[in-house]
Order: C-alpha cells, then sequence, then structure tokens
C-alpha cells in the first residue's frame, strides 16, 4: 500500500490532520507526565548524599533530552525544505523553535536550582550547563533570524541553511566545552551523574521523557497550525474554512 | 535556443504569473510589458538563473542553466553593478575580466568613448551622476558582440536620448548579428530585429 | 583559479581605497584589549591567566565588526547580482571573499595580538602560542563569517543579527585557541588544543562557505 506522503506537505491537507492530532498528543502528555511525577517525587527513594533536591532530574533530564533532540529534529525539517521546498517543512522548523528554546531555558532553570542547595551557588560552568546555554543562544539566533525577514519564505531558507550550520557545529561545540571543562577542573558533583539508579527512578525519568516528547509534538502541532493560518490567509481555503 | 515551459513565480506569497512558455531563436527580440509590480524583473532574473521559479523550469540550448551558461548570457539588473571605489575604466575591466570576454584596452576605451564617459575614465564612479552609472553599465554592451543572450531590465532608464540612441544601435547590431535579446521597458523604444515576440504580464 | 585570483585583487584593491575601514578593526581590537585590564586592574599573575581569552574574545569581536561589510557593499551596488550570474563558480567568489577577509582582519589581528600579550605579561614561549593559535582559528572567523554575513543580507538589524548568529558558533575556537596558550602557561603541552584548532578548521572550510554558498542564492532570489 502506497501512501501519498507528499499530499500531506501540503499545508491545506495537514491542516486538519493537525487538528486531529493535537487533543490525542496533548492527552498523552498529561497521561504520562502525572504517574511520572507521582513516582519521582513521592516514590522514588531518598538519595543518601544528595536529599530530596536530587528529585529534580526528573525535571531536568527529560528537558535536557528534549532540549537536544528538538535541535536535530528543527534541522532536519529545515533541510528537508531547502531540498524539496515544501512549504510545510520550514513552517514545521518555526513551529519547533520555541518549544526547543523552552526546553533548553527549563534545563538551566532547574539546574540552576538544583545547583543552589547542592554547589550553593545558582551557576556553575558545569559542562551540561555550560553547553545547555550555547544552545539556547543557537536557537535563540535561529528565532531572530527568522523575525528579521518579512518575506516568509526567504525567512524558512535562511533559517534552514542557519540550522544545518548549527546541526553540524552542535556536537563540535559540546565537545569543546566538555574539553574545556575538564581542562579547568570543573564541578566535581555533576547532575546528570545521578547515583545508581533505583527502578522506579528510571522509571520516573522514562515516563517524564515521554510526556516531554508527546507535549513538543502536541505544541508543534497546534502551532504550525496557527502559522499555517497567518501565512496562507489570503488563500482561498483560508477564507472557505473561516467562513468569510 | 533559451526555452522557458510553464514559469510560475510567486513573491511574498503572492502569485504574479503562471504557466507562462517561451522560446527565443537567433535574431529575436523579446519585450517583456506589464504595469509595476506584474513581474517584469522576476521573469528576468529567472531567465538570468538568479531567481528560483516557482514552478517550470528554463533551458539554454537544450540544457539546465549552468555556469557555462554565464559566458553566453549577459544580464543587466536596475542596480549597475558599478563599485564606489573603482574608477569607471576599473569597473569595466573588472566585468571584462570576470566575464572572460575577449577585448583590449583600445576598445575598451572605444566602448567607454561610445557613451561619452572618456572624460571621467580615471574618475571613482562614487562621483558619477545617475545616468553616468548606468552608461558605465551598459558601456560592456559595446563588448559583448560575441555573447549570444542579452538580457536588460529597464536599459533606457536614467538614459538621455544620445544614450538611448546607442543603446538601440548596439541592440539592433547584435540582433542582425544573429544574438537575442529579452528587456522590459516603460518607454517606447525603435529596434530593428528580425523577429519580435512580446509578452504581456498582468497586474 | 584566475577568477579567485581576480575576485581577492579586486576586494584587495577596494580595501586599499577605504583603508580606514582595515585600521578601525585593528584599533577596536586593541581597545577591547586593554579596556578588559582597566575592568579588572593590573595584578599581573591575573592579567597572564586571562590573557589569551582576552585577546581571542576581542579578535571575536573585532571578526564581528569587520562581517557586515563583507557583502553587503557588493548586494547594494549590484556587483553580487553579477558574480552570481558570472561564469565563475558561486564557490570560487565565496572562497576569493573569503580569503580576502583573511588577509584584510585575520592575519593583522593575528600579527597584532603578541603586543597584547605584552600588555599582558606573557612569557615569550606563550605570545608565540598566541600568534600560532590565532593565525590557526582566524581563518575559521572568516569561513563561518562568511556564512554568517550571507545570511543576513537585506535582514532588518543584521549588524546584531549577525553577532547573535556567529559567536555562539565560535564557540570551539575560542576555548580550542585560548585553551592552547592558557595550557602552555600551566606547563601542558598545547599540541592537542592545536590540532583540534586544526581539525575545526577542516570542518569549517567545508560547511562555512557550503552555507554561503546557499545563502547567496537565497538573499538573491
Amino acid at each position: 500500500m502506497a501512501i501519498d506522503w507528499f499530499r500531506f506537505g501540503s499545508p491545506q491537507a495537514f491542516f486538519p490532520v493537525a487538528g486531529k492530532m493535537v487533543p490525542w498528543f496533548a492527552f498523552l502528555a498529561v497521561a504520562f507526565a502525572l504517574p511520572g511525577l507521582y513516582l519521582g517525587f513521592f516514590v522514588a527513594p531518598t538519595d543518601a548524599t544528595q536529599g530530596e533536591s536530587y528529585r529534580i532530574i526528573f525535571i531536568h533530564v527529560p528537558a535536557a533530552w528534549m532540549s537536544m533532540f528538538l535541535y536535530l529534529v528543527m534541522a532536519g525539517w529545515a533541510g528537508l525544505g531547502l531540498v524539496l521546498n515544501t512549504r510545510l517543512s520550514g513552517m514545521m522548523a518555526s513551529a519547533i523553535a520555541p518549544t526547543g528554546a523552552m526546553f533548553t531555558f527549563v534545563a538551566l532553570w532547574s539546574g540552576a536550582l538544583w545547583g543552589k542547595p547542592t554547589w550553593g551557588t545558582w551557576w556553575v560552568w558545569d559542562a551540561r550547563l555550560t553547553s545547555e546555554l550555547i544552545l539556547l543562544f543557537l536557537y535563540l539566533g535561529f528565532i531572530a533570524l527568522k523575525a528579521a525577514f518579512a518575506d516568509p519564505q526567504r525567512a524558512d531558507r535562511a533559517g534552514a541553511i542557519l540550522a544545518l550550520l548549527g546541526a553540524v557545529n552542535v556536537p563540535i561545540i559540546y565537545f569543546s566545552v566538555q574539553w574545556w571543562n575538564t581542562l579547568h577542573q570543573g564541578a566535581s558533583v555533576s547532575l546528570t551523574r545521578a547515583p545508581s539508579m533505583a527502578a522506579t527512578m528510571l522509571a520516573a525519568m522514562l515516563l517524564m521523557a515521554l510526556a516531554a516528547w508527546m507535549y513538543s509534538i502536541a505544541v508543534a502541532l497546534a502551532r504550525v497550525r496557527s502559522i499555517i493560518l497567518e501565512r496562507e490567509r489570503d488563500m482561498a481555503w483560508v477564507r472557505m474554512s473561516a467562513g468569510t | 535556443m533559451l526555452e522557458a515551459t510553464a514559469l510560475a513565480c510567486e513573491r511574498g506569497g503572492l502569485r504574479l504569473f503562471s504557466d507562462l512558455d517561451l522560446a527565443l531563436e537567433g535574431g529575436s527580440l523579446l519585450r517583456v510589458r506589464g504595469p509595476n509590480g506584474s513581474g517584469k524583473t522576476s521573469l528576468l532574473r529567472i531567465l538570468a538563473g538568479l531567481t528560483r521559479p516557482a514552478a517550470g523550469s528554463v533551458r539554454w540550448r537544450g540544457r539546465a542553466l549552468d555556469e557555462e551558461y554565464g559566458r553566453e548570457m549577459l544580464f543587466i539588473g536596475h542596480a549597475a553593478a558599478v563599485s564606489d571605489d573603482l574608477t569607471v575604466l576599473e569597473n569595466l575591466e573588472f566585468t571584462v575580466d570576470l566575464f572572460q570576454m575577449t577585448t583590449n584596452q583600445h576598445r575598451n576605451r572605444e566602448a567607454l568613448e561610445l557613451f561619452g564617459l572618456e572624460r571621467v575614465a580615471q574618475v571613482p564612479a562614487r562621483y558619477l551622476s545617475q545616468g553616468q552609472r548606468r552608461r558605465a553599465a551598459l558601456a560592456r554592451l559595446a563588448l559583448s558582440r560575441a555573447v549570444p543572450l542579452w538580457l536588460l531590465d529597464e536599459p533606457f532608464a536614467a538614459l538621455d536620448s544620445d544614450a538611448v540612441e546607442r543603446v538601440s544601435e548596439l541592440a539592433a547590431a547584435h540582433l542582425a548579428a544573429g544574438g537575442m535579446l529579452v528587456l522590459t521597458s516603460h518607454q517606447e523604444f525603435s529596434i530593428a530585429a528580425p523577429a519580435t515576440q512580446l509578452i504581456e504580464l498582468e497586474g | 583559479m584566475a577568477g579567485f585570483a581576480l575576485l581577492v585583487r579586486r576586494d584587495l584593491r577596494l580595501a586599499l581605497r577605504r583603508r580606514g575601514d582595515i585600521v578601525n578593526v585593528l584599533v577596536f581590537f586593541v581597545i577591547v584589549a586593554s579596556l578588559f585590564a582597566l575592568g579588572v586592574g593590573p595584578e599581573p599573575n591575573q592579567l597572564r591567566a586571562m590573557a589569551a581569552g582576552v585577546v581571542w574574545v576581542a579578535a571575536l569581536l573585532a571578526a564581528m565588526l569587520s562581517l557586515p561589510r563583507l557583502f553587503a557593499a557588493d548586494l547594494a551596488d549590484g556587483t553580487l547580482e553579477q558574480l552570481l550570474v558570472s561564469p565563475q563558480p558561486v564557490l570560487v567568489v565565496v572562497a576569493a571573499k573569503i580569503a580576502a577577509h583573511w588577509l584584510l582582519t585575520g592575519l593583522p589581528l593575528a600579527l597584532v595580538a603578541p603586543l597584547i600579550g605584552l600588555q599582558y605579561h606573557l612569557p615569550a614561549n606563550a605570545l608565540g602560542l598566541l600568534l600560532v593559535s590565532l593565525l590557526i582559528g582566524t581563518p575559521v572567523l572568516s569561513l563561518l563569517g562568511a556564512a554568517g554575513a550571507a545570511l543576513v543580507l537585506g535582514a532588518r538589524g543584521a549588524g546584531v543579527l549577525l553577532g547573535l548568529l556567529l559567536l555562539p558558533l565560535y564557540v570551539p575556537v575560542l576555548v580550542f585557541g585560548a585553551g592552547a596558550v592558557t595550557a602552555a602557561l600551566a606547563g601542558i603541552d598545547p599540541g592537542a588544543h592545536l590540532s583540534l584548532l586544526g581539525a575545526f578548521l577542516a570542518v569549517s572550510s567545508l560547511v562555512g562557505p557550503w552555507a554561503a554558498c546557499a545563502a547567496l542564492r537565497v538573499a538573491l532570489d
């Protein structure tokens, strides 16, 4: 059975499909997050060295995973748009960027909240946190570049080139920051090097990661719908469905 | 030689034209006409290979546009492509080298003379008037006999009647020798051509 | 190759007619580097420890200052259009622009840097290393910078935007470049840093020009 995937590459065809999917993914996000939070904050055992404050990893780690992964997904969409010249791809990249930036910010914020009781300071130039900070800059650059062009097509294509350039650089930046950190003897306790994980901790982490996934998909789809409406407002099909 | 099929152009989400076909053989003059914003410049830029058409394709000698096309085509757009800090002569010499045109110092001088630029040849282009700047850009036409396809966007804008006549003469000679010319113009002009075509774009 | 030489010659000639632009970037570089000392205090050990970082950050900022002009003037007067329709491959055009930019900014910055190192009490071997790290690292600034400069053509607030896009991408240059000097001061062999810097230069010379070509086509579309 051959499905015509390109049919869904048109904003007009994708708009209703996305609309149907948003509530499902939103529901799944909640369905994963609730038991995840319960397990993480009430069931998982208290850590011997870090006490209760370690529990923020159930927010921090999924957010950090998601922030990095979303950059690659965004660059993937952008690259697809550059090669195939499909309108929807650029819109998807635009829709993902704010969510990626949000998760980066959450990872930084939760890292700082964890740092205060653990290191006694809000900010430490820990390799993971520093990389997240630079990733946030990359997201902000992408969003700023897109916002700087009045013509959405121009913005999509310029943004795509930047996202690909960033995607090639991200591993190198991570490596360089890691290298820099070991050279300068950074913090000895790392947020991600959590003590040996109990099964409940692992379960909570996975549930929260799944919740972050579902949330990202739901939000990206909802956002891409409003981008489609905004960009195609002069097209006949939008006017028809708006009843004007 | 130059063929375009089913061209469509979109600017800022607006469709300017679609399903546009054209075919040009040696000796043909194609005039593109239409109100402001109808896509005349966009069409010329598509033919020059600068702008990607929203649909359709352009072929030269039966092949897709490539770097070789750059040697066989000449495009003069709205901007004169004259650098402020180079003299008029240096600008012309750079163009000649860039497009690997066969010429010599004597012919370069003659080209400038033809457009009344001999007195400002050694003057940095920043001191030129708007019309002189256009002339400096158009001077290369006098050295481009061997370039088969000319694409000229509003070549007569900002020119005095004398310069309009020079351009028309060069264009007529080019066409008579079997060259091709595509141009947009608001002004009326008379260029003798073995074959003439017209594309009317609607606003 | 003839096309490459032609374009580099043109850019050098234009720069020679606007000598102020190159000198201004160098003066800016020296001022920024000197201000750090004024902000931190004259304690020699402290200055020595931060010297490489200061020089490298100042070099990044100076490069940032010079990059917006890389393509903007040619875009404004229509030359860029002609470069793209010319028989020269776009890659040659971009490579020539990058080479000229490095000759006019990266190289002078590298040559001036040891003077700032002296201000910061760097010993002789570290001064040499600073020069070497800048010679390897500044081409990266031009390579990735060309991509950035092409991306922001015609954008609103292009100058500030350029910094936002490029500075995060320059992080590895800063880490490896400044790290080499700092490592040498600490008695560690800087070879690994320089190798990594060289590797990043190799990666940049692949992706930078590619991105710049694509961005130029988009800008002129």
